[in-house]
């Protein structure tokens, strides 16, 4: 079962011409247990930023980043991304091409005995649909494929938050609309809190149940599918 | 303890390793600092003495060396280099790893080869003097190749190869288009090259002319064996024959500003041919040759290699099957330079390949800051500063750092009353690989970094994110893939210090032979039995970077 995020009033800047410019001026948004997530926006807006700020790649230089309660990022304090259990499937999947599937996805259980390693790691297959490809390498994987892949293996530590960025960004057009339904499953399945970025309207609509819309380092609204359906008829009408 | 120590802020994972590079740039650059404090402790009179008797013929002769190496390399490496880009004719393939090969002979080993070569009562000699008649030396000889011209196209010959790799490698990214517009423009061929292509190609060739001028600087055999006498002869002959520190440490300084002059040269081309290469680049359709052309290509491809390598080469392998035709078996001294060659060799290639490690993964880091990015980025570049720095310079800088070291061992074991009757580091071979680190550390580094540019940055943060630390995520999933970098640099790192003779001649322990510095002893007493058989050693083991280089040279474009 997975936690809650709140992320509060966080700014990150970059140092630019001997200035500093703020990529994420801030952005409020919090996600109750088990709820996805989507931060939608062009590039440039500061959505991957914000997700790298709630992994613990990126410092921030005011608010906080909370998980279940606990203080993750501050101004003054940042706990390194391998003491929070906080999964990510990046948008190149970043799989070890030196490790076959099954010992991708289980990287990240080093501490689980053999056995139970071995168990978790057939269990999530399973839950992807690669059984069958467990000896397989990253380079004899369809896109689709190490996806999947990529997903299970940031599930398997059971992470209290689940980071998505651009997951579909790699896949043709069909592969995309298939998994992205296929996704969201899996994720209410095993009831993982997540947080998505994407620059696709159909892809966060099809994914989410919070939609936030970020422009220039700001969330201009952050809301329901509804609500941001609406929101997004409103902007386009003005 | 861990709990304890990750409070200090320099134990963070993440400032580790930026301490680590430091820690080794430190290394790299205490003999440079050492070199100038010794310097200074000479008198006027040292001062005097060597702007009167010494400095004006070794940089005299240093300059003219290097004016005339330097012409020698870019002559037939841009030569060669176009030869192999712009034409196509049968065999072109072959010549075009097969003008490597002279790399893999030192410059002290072509000059042994051929002053026993071309010995008055040599084979050239000889033969020559049958066929016109002659009966003596006497009568009839041919110019001594020792002296200045004989350098300059000895080293020419073998390191071209240097200007030949840069310079076809922007040959070939040229863009076709304006090869093809100067020729639609009414330009013949040879103003193609000489208006278009050489003006584009001139900041690759300043690069590798730079490389080779930097290995024209690190000589002191084929200076020696010649009979010039350059910088880093005299260097050498300072220290080894007056023992004369601050006298050595003096003209080695005086080296590095000739060398500070060369890399900012080199900078600011590497800067330039950033700049002249477009992307998207459509390479030039190379023009067929036909008939007695591709005669001519053949020979004029085929002279470089004969001289800097099938010549040297070839009378080394009839030189050891002469010898071994004589005798059974090796002597004991080449048996042991060889083995102590290999242990040598194999010691300094872990550690440098592992500090090397070390330094690109500190500049590689997902870091915090910007700030510590750029320090990482310094620090491998200080790393690296050994490269540039000849052997003897590098030699006569850890000198004192070395001697410091004794002095505190000998104090520590005081206070445990014991006496140390001997030099403990300086009389070792720590000294030694001490020095062969700095010197190789810049092709570890560099090999590695390159190896770690090609992983993306999201390789390391999903094994964070899965709960791997810095160091774990090091071991684990960035070795594995470094491997093929890590070993290519170990080879090039293990013939480097196989060969390397400078630094050795001056800081190995009594007694203590390698290959090289066997083949300096025998070819100082005129001898050339065994030290052939040390030469078409080194030789052999020298092919394989060549073979390497030639395999990259053919993926890259």
């Amino acid at each position: 079962m997975s936690g809650k995020l709140e992320v509060n009033d966080i700014r990150v800047s970059y140092p630019l011409k001997s200035q500093l410019k703020a990529a994420v001026n801030g952005v409020s948004f919090s996600l109750e247990s088990g709820q996805i997530g989507c931060l939608l926006g062009a590039s440039g807006s500061g959505k991957t930023t914000v997700l790298r700020s709630i992994a613990g790649f990126e410092p921030i230089e005011q608010g906080t980043i909370t998980i279940d309660g606990e203080l993750m990022t501050s101004a003054n304090q940042r706990i390194p991304p391998e003491d929070r259990h906080v999964g990510m499937m990046f948008q190149d999947y970043a799989l070890f091409p030196h490790l076959d599937v099954k010992s991708n996805v289980g990287f990240g259980l080093r501490r689980l005995k053999p056995q139970t390693r071995e168990e978790r790691v057939d269990l999530l297959l399973e839950l992807v649909g690669l059984s069958d490809l467990s000896g397989r390498y990253p380079h004899e994987l369809s896109g689709g494929q190490q996806q999947r892949v990529a997903l299970a293996r940031s599930l398997a530590p059971d992470p209290d938050i689940l980071l998505l960025d651009e997951p579909f960004s790699n896949l043709d057009l069909d592969t995309r609309e298939h998994l992205a339904s296929e996704l969201r499953e899996i994720l209410k399945q095993t009831q993982h809190t997540a947080l998505m970025v994407t620059h696709n309207h159909d892809e966060a609509f099809a994914m989410a149940d919070y939609v936030g819309f970020m422009a220039d380092g700001k969330l201009v609204h952050w809301g329901t599918v509804k609500t941001m359906r609406q929101f997004a008829k409103k902007s386009g009408a003005q | 303890m861990v709990n304890v120590l990750k409070h200090f802020a320099i134990f963070e994972s993440g400032k580790r390793y930026t301490f680590a590079a430091f820690v080794v740039a430190v290394l790299v650059c205490a003999p440079l600092l050492s070199l100038m404090f010794e310097a200074v402790q000479g008198s006027i009179g040292h001062w005097g003495h060597l702007l009167t008797y010494v400095l004006p013929h070794a940089l005299w002769n240093t300059i003219l060396l290097l004016l005339g190496v330097g012409f020698v390399v870019t002559f037939l490496g841009t030569g060669a280099a176009w030869l192999v880009t712009a034409y196509d004719y049968p065999g072109r393939r072959f010549l075009t790893w097969a003008l490597l090969l002279p790399l893999a002979v030192p410059t002290y080993i072509i000059a042994f080869t051929y002053l026993d070569i071309l010995h008055p009562i040599g084979p050239i000699q000889g033969l020559i003097r049958d066929v016109l008649g002659y009966s003596s030396p006497r009568e009839f000889r041919l110019p001594d190749i020792r002296g200045l011209w004989g350098a300059i196209l000895l080293m020419g010959v073998v390191l071209y190869p240097y200007v030949y790799l840069t310079t076809r490698f922007m040959f070939l990214t040229q863009a076709a288009s304006v090869v093809e517009a100067a020729r639609v423009l009414g330009e013949t061929p040879r103003g193609v090259f000489l208006r278009v292509a050489l003006p584009l190609a001139r900041p690759a060739i300043v690069v590798g002319v730079t490389l080779a001028l930097l290995e024209t600087l690190n000589d002191v055999g084929a200076a020696e064996f010649l009979g010039v006498k350059t910088l880093t002869l005299a260097i050498y002959t300072t220290w080894v024959t007056r023992s004369d520190l601050a006298g050595a440490a003096q003209i080695a300084l005086s080296m590095l500003f000739i060398i500070v002059f060369l890399l900012h040269f080199e900078k600011r081309a590497r800067q330039r041919q950033r700049y002249s290469l477009v992307q998207r680049m459509r390479p030039m359709t190379p023009t067929v040759l036909k008939g007695r052309h591709i005669a001519l290509a053949w020979v004029l491809g085929v002279i470089p290699i004969a001289f800097g390598f099938l010549l040297p080469a070839g009378y080394l392998v009839v030189q050891v099957f002469k010898r071994m035709g004589q005798q059974t078996g090796f002597s004991t001294s080449l048996i042991q330079a060889s083995f102590n060659t290999l242990t040598i060799a194999s010691v300094a290639t872990v550690l440098t390949v592992t500090l090397g490690l070390i330094v690109a993964w500190a500049a590689r880091r997902v870091r915090d800051s910007a700030n510590e990015q750029s320090l990482g980025k310094l620090f491998s570049r200080l790393a690296s500063l050994g490269y540039a720095v000849p052997g003897t310079v590098l030699a006569i800088g850890l000198l004192g750092p070395l001697l410091l070291i004794d002095q505190g061992i000998e104090w520590v074991l005081g206070l445990a009353q014991y006496k140390v009757t001997t030099l403990i580091v300086l009389g070792s071979t720590a000294g030694l690989l001490m020095a062969y680190v700095i010197r190789f550390l810049a092709i570890a580094n560099g090999s590695i970094e390159a190896g770690l540019a090609r992983i993306p940055p999201s390789i390391e943060q999903a094994s964070r994110l899965l709960g791997e630390s810095s160091s774990r995520t090091l071991w684990r999933v960035h070795i594995p893939l470094l491997k093929p970098a890590m070993i290519s640099a170990a080879l090039l790192v293990f013939v480097d210090t196989m060969k390397e003779l400078p630094a050795t001649l001056m800081l190995r322990p009594i007694n203590f032979e390698t290959l090289a510095t066997l083949l300096y002893g025998e070819a100082s007493r005129g001898m050339y039995e065994e030290g052939a058989v040390a030469a078409l050693m080194i030789v052999l083991l020298g092919l394989l970077p060549v073979i390497l280089l030639a395999r990259a040279q053919q993926r890259s474009v």
